[in-house]
């Protein structure tokens, strides 16, 4: 009995792989968001696992805020050529230029929020059906009640009075025309397990997640990475320390913490001992206690 | 640097298991003591709750906050929804499918269960087993469940009384005969006070079974899979359009059940057509063997014609084949069950059209008897007896979960509406008696 011996790892990655292919079966026109962070990057590896030799049965996309890492984008390319896939690039930038959304006034200048419209509207140019997402059930707790397959009104709302239930591993599909749906493969995933994966896999990352020398400042609490973006408020002050970035996301809500870590095997060691969750360096998150529900229900991922 | 092979994170095992219960017998307290005493309630999402507990006017954390994820459940103090949690101990990863208790909850408990190898009943001391118990223990049997941990919850109101529990347990096993789940297990404990949960308790020092952590990490779950039946239904067939491997036809699935090994005679199904496994393959490397519940490629010796929903079996063991099936059935819609409508059914990877002929009979699922109706409502469960447009390759669900289910959805709403799990085929009538000597 004990050769049959898979580890949690091995379960989820083949959990993963199964709904993979479950869409590229089921829908018309899938795509996977890819923003070159860990997740995203635990994708790419699964849709390799999943249907190669051949191609990705599907496109790779990105919304780009404009405020990314510069670190990032350049991860982002190189790892889209070495693949050999197609990668399809719509910014937040574009969408204000064609009206799509207006930036906000306020002090909020994250562009989360500007993401939600332009993800719709690329999702409608391409007529895409289904989205491959790397949102895990873990990260927050209205995530914890949402679907493998997240189904989304015309509006590309989403409704958590009214998701289909998931029995075994039998997936229903079907959506009526104009509908789509959201796949998050890494469901069952948590923080660590993400990072156990990267390892086993020997997976390439963006370099700010490792530490590094970076300007920042103290807001909230919080590290942030000093930039034209971010005016400096009373009684802020930029210091250089050492610093990695767990999340890699818009610069403006992305926070960064104090850590010597270089190696993905003493992240795993990090993570394993630390005291704050992912999101809690997130300063989107801390708006209200239901600012991530409301969101999702906005069409965020 | 192989990374982590020795890290015992890497190689530990997942546990899924659901709990069914409702506020009041304290089931979201068991959660919250074992996310928070296994140490993985992190800093900040405790400082959450301590805010949101001051703002109710509680004095203390309510643990119950820790997994009441959405906010009209945040609002009425109650669970609507399966919630998913996750975590882990230096022996096991955890995935936790969290379920409402009451009985207009029903669908959502089945769902709970349907991916999970273990359910959690709680029971409130101070009532012993009731109707709900029965229900969730009769819900965790008709799903397949192998393991049921019966935790005697609020221990510290009865005065940790060892006769008290002794007479629930006997109360249950009494009931538990009738079920076909073969391993019960139970733990006298107080979530509220932390007794048996993670650490042993000493108030209960007639107790020598183990906590309910430890249980946890300890059941033997790695017969819970069917390693018998080789089954792997094919997702998708994967032909690279570029280069020199034109006839590279590689067939990607999950095995549900059995292994495979190169060099195994197999069949494909439902042609019929036989041939070997040439080769098993991940991201272009050979494997050896593929059993359950790996994802891979399967290759062919012989170039036969095979598609998404057929199944490729050992040749030796064959499953049912048949469009006359008998199942038990849950319906999850608020349109009640139409007999001869038709309804979409998936099982496996492959879709038809089926259509419910007869219903034999609901289940009173308190009391696990067998009601005559004409109608099945929403949570409810009864015996059905439907018909499909192509034939099913299925195995009986108590032999086989993954090839045992299928769920059916309304084709105009799209809706999942019904989720089956398969019987024996029923038994052709009997001959008459003079059809005996024709030959």
């Amino acid at each position: 009995m004990d050769s049959y011996f898979l580890s949690h790892l091995d379960v989820l990655e083949a959990e993963a792989i199964y709904v993979m292919r479950e869409v590229a079966s089921e829908f018309e026109r899938p795509v996977l968001l890819f923003s070159g962070g860990k997740d995203s990057i635990c994708l790419l590896r699964l849709a390799e696992k999943a249907f190669r030799p051949a191609h990705f049965p599907f496109p790779l996309l990105h919304i780009d805020t404009g405020h990314n890492f510069p670190e990032v984008i350049e991860f982002r390319d190189r790892r889209v050529k070495e693949l050999g896939e197609r990668l399809i690039v719509r910014t937040v930038d574009d969408a204000i230029d064609a009206g799509i959304v207006t930036e906000p006034g306020g002090t909020d200048k994250s562009r989360n929020w500007l993401q939600i419209p332009t993800l719709l509207h690329a999702l409608e140019e391409f007529k895409f059906d289904a989205a491959f997402g790397g949102a895990r059930r873990d990260e927050e707790k209205s995530r914890a009640k949402e679907r493998f397959f997240s189904f989304r009104d015309e509006f590309g709302q989403w409704d958590p009075r009214n998701q289909r239930p998931e029995l075994w591993s039998v997936y229903n599909t079907r959506i009526h025309p104009g509908q789509h749906i959201r796949v998050f493969p890494l469901s069952n995933w948590t923080e660590l397990d993400v990072w156990q994966y990267v390892a086993r896999e020997k997976l390439e990352i963006p370099s700010i997640y490792f530490s590094h020398r970076r300007e920042v400042f103290r807001r909230d609490g919080l590290w942030m990475s000093a930039s034209d973006l971010l005016p400096l408020k009373r009684g802020e002050a930029i210091e250089t320390r050492s610093i990695r970035f767990r999340t890699v996301g818009d610069i403006l809500c992305t926070a960064a913490i104090e850590s010597s870590c270089s190696t993905v095997e003493e992240i795993i060691g990090e993570v394993s001992s630390l005291k704050v969750t992912e999101r809690g360096a997130r300063a989107d998150d801390k708006v209200s206690e239901t600012s991530m529900e409301d969101r999702k229900r906005e069409g965020y991922f | 640097m192989n990374a982590g092979t020795n890290d015992p994170q890497v190689t530990v095992q997942l546990l899924r298991f659901t709990t069914c219960g409702s506020v009041d017998d304290g089931k979201s307290t068991l959660i919250g003591r074992l996310l928070h005493d296994s140490k993985l309630i992190l800093e900040d999402q405790l400082a959450a709750l301590k805010r949101a507990s001051l703002m109710r006017g509680e004095s203390e954390v309510n643990l119950a906050n820790l997994t009441d994820g959405l906010r009209a459940e945040r609002e009425q103090g109650i669970t609507i929804d399966v919630a998913y949690r996750y975590f882990a101990t230096p022996r096991r990863r955890f995935i936790v499918a969290d379920t409402p208790g009451h009985v207009q909850y029903t669908r959502n408990m089945v769902t709970g269960a349907s991916t999970s190898s273990l359910a959690l009943i709680l029971v409130d001391a101070r009532t012993g087993i009731i109707e709900q118990t029965r229900r969730h223990a009769t819900i965790a049997s008709l799903l397949g469940i192998p393991h049921l941990v019966l935790c005697v919850n609020k221990m510290d109101l009865v005065d940790f009384s060892e006769e008290v529990f002794e007479s629930i347990r006997q109360d249950f096993t009494r009931f538990s005969t009738r079920l076909k789940i073969r391993d019960v297990t139970f733990v006298p404990m107080s979530a509220l006070l932390g007794d048996n949960v993670v650490d042993r308790s000493s108030s209960m020092p007639w107790y020598l079974g183990e906590t309910l952590l430890s249980f946890l990490e300890s059941v033997h779950i790695a017969s819970d899979w069917n390693m018998q039946d080789p089954r792997f239904p094919v997702q998708w067939v994967i032909r690279p359009q570029f280069g020199r491997s034109t006839d590279f036809r590689a067939f990607a699935g999950q095995v549900s059940s059995g292994a495979f090994r190169v060099g195994d005679r197999v069949t494909v199904l439902p042609s019929g057509r036989q041939s070997r496994i040439r080769d098993i393959q991940l991201m272009g490397r050979s494997l050896e063997v593929a059993h359950a519940p790996m994802s891979a490629c399967i290759l062919l010796e012989d170039t036969i014609d095979v598609s998404r929903g057929d199944l490729i079996v050992a040749s030796d063991n064959l499953p049912h084949v048949g469009k006359d099936l008998e199942a038990m059935c849950c319906w999850m819609d608020e349109t009640p069950l139409q007999l001869g409508k038709k309804y979409l059914l998936k099982h496996t990877t492959h879709s038809t059209k089926a259509m419910v002929h007869h219903l034999h009979y609901r289940l009173d699922i308190n009391r696990l008897e067998e009601d005559s109706a004409h109608v099945l409502k929403l949570n409810e469960i009864g015996r059905i007896a439907l018909k499909t447009a192509t034939p099913l390759l299925y195995d009986r669900y108590h032999r086989n979960r993954s090839l045992g289910g299928f769920v059916l959805i309304d084709e105009s709403t799209h809706a999942t509406v019904g989720a089956g799990m398969l019987e024996e085929p029923a038994k052709p009538a009997p001959l008459p008696e003079r059809v005996d000597y024709s030959i």
